[in-house]
């Protein structure tokens, strides 16, 4: 297991991004699936800084990369505010251009990129994200 | 961020390398801005270099695309997309928002 410890900077993404894409790699995912994974860990790490700590360096994302026969499960965990995933709102599709709004992108990316998406919060561990991408899985983005 | 502005006739390119993500989208913005705020709202961004863009990188593009479209007075158009980046943009529906070129000269061209 693959496990390192990020300050929640938005310029750690890509040193994270890079700790993941070599996990995914080492897993053998397919070009597509490694993408996948560093998109969906770049969003989720966005959405713990911005949302979870409510800005820079405000605490840390420890982040986990366990690969297995079938499956590349990555934990992140922090000690931010708790995340409920049912209040961020689904983009909407086809909206008039001057409506749209930003927001909700990165976790509805998150559950597109990904096989497996779990959010638990507890007040011993904090939230705790967990992704899993399947070695055989439903590809989102082209070779 | 290192960047490159080509002025045409008709549109002005913009060139970025590397990865776009929430520690540069502001300055990817600031670049875009500096355009529209000289009144340039024909804009061709050459993203062959660009081979990581998340989320905070395509509300840069909406925003600016929404300045440009405004009044009818021009167009962000998109050259050389990564098939990755393309595909996760067209996945959550940001990619109807833009023209998107296969190459340069054919984006430059439709100014």
């Amino acid at each position: 297991m693959r496990k390192a410890t990020f300050s929640g900077r938005f310029d750690n993404l890509a040193e994270i991004s890079e700790f993941v894409v070599g996990a995914a790699k080492e897993a053998g995912l397919n070009s597509s699936a490694v993408y996948a994974v560093e998109l969906a860990v770049d969003e989720a790490c966005t959405n713990i800084i911005e949302h979870a700590y409510g800005g820079e360096g405000k605490g840390d994302i420890q982040c986990c990369c366990d690969i297995s026969k079938d499956s590349l499960t990555i934990t992140l965990r922090d000690r931010g505010r708790p995340f409920d995933p049912n209040k961020v709102p689904v983009p909407k599709s086809k909206a008039n251009l001057k409506n749209l709004k930003s927001g909700g992108a990165g976790l509805y990316l998150m559950r597109k990129m990904m096989d497996e998406v779990r959010f638990e919060f507890t007040k011993e561990s904090g939230n705790i994200l967990t992704l899993v991408k399947c070695k055989v899985s439903k590809s989102c983005v082209p070779d | 961020m290192e960047f490159k502005t080509t002025e045409y006739k008709r549109c002005d390119l913009i060139k970025t390398s590397g990865r776009i993500d929430g520690s540069n989208a502001p300055q990817l913005e600031e670049i875009f801005n500096t355009l529209t705020e000289a009144g340039k709202f024909k804009i061709v961004y050459n993203m062959s270099d660009i081979n990581f863009m998340s989320s905070a990188g395509w509300w840069v593009l909406i925003r600016t695309q929404k300045k440009c479209r405004r009044y009818k007075r021009g167009e962000l158009a998109l050259a050389c997309v990564d098939p990755k980046i393309r595909g996760a943009l067209d996945l959550v529906g940001m990619g109807s928002y833009f023209k998107i070129f296969e190459d340069v000269t054919a984006a430059v061209g439709s100014f």
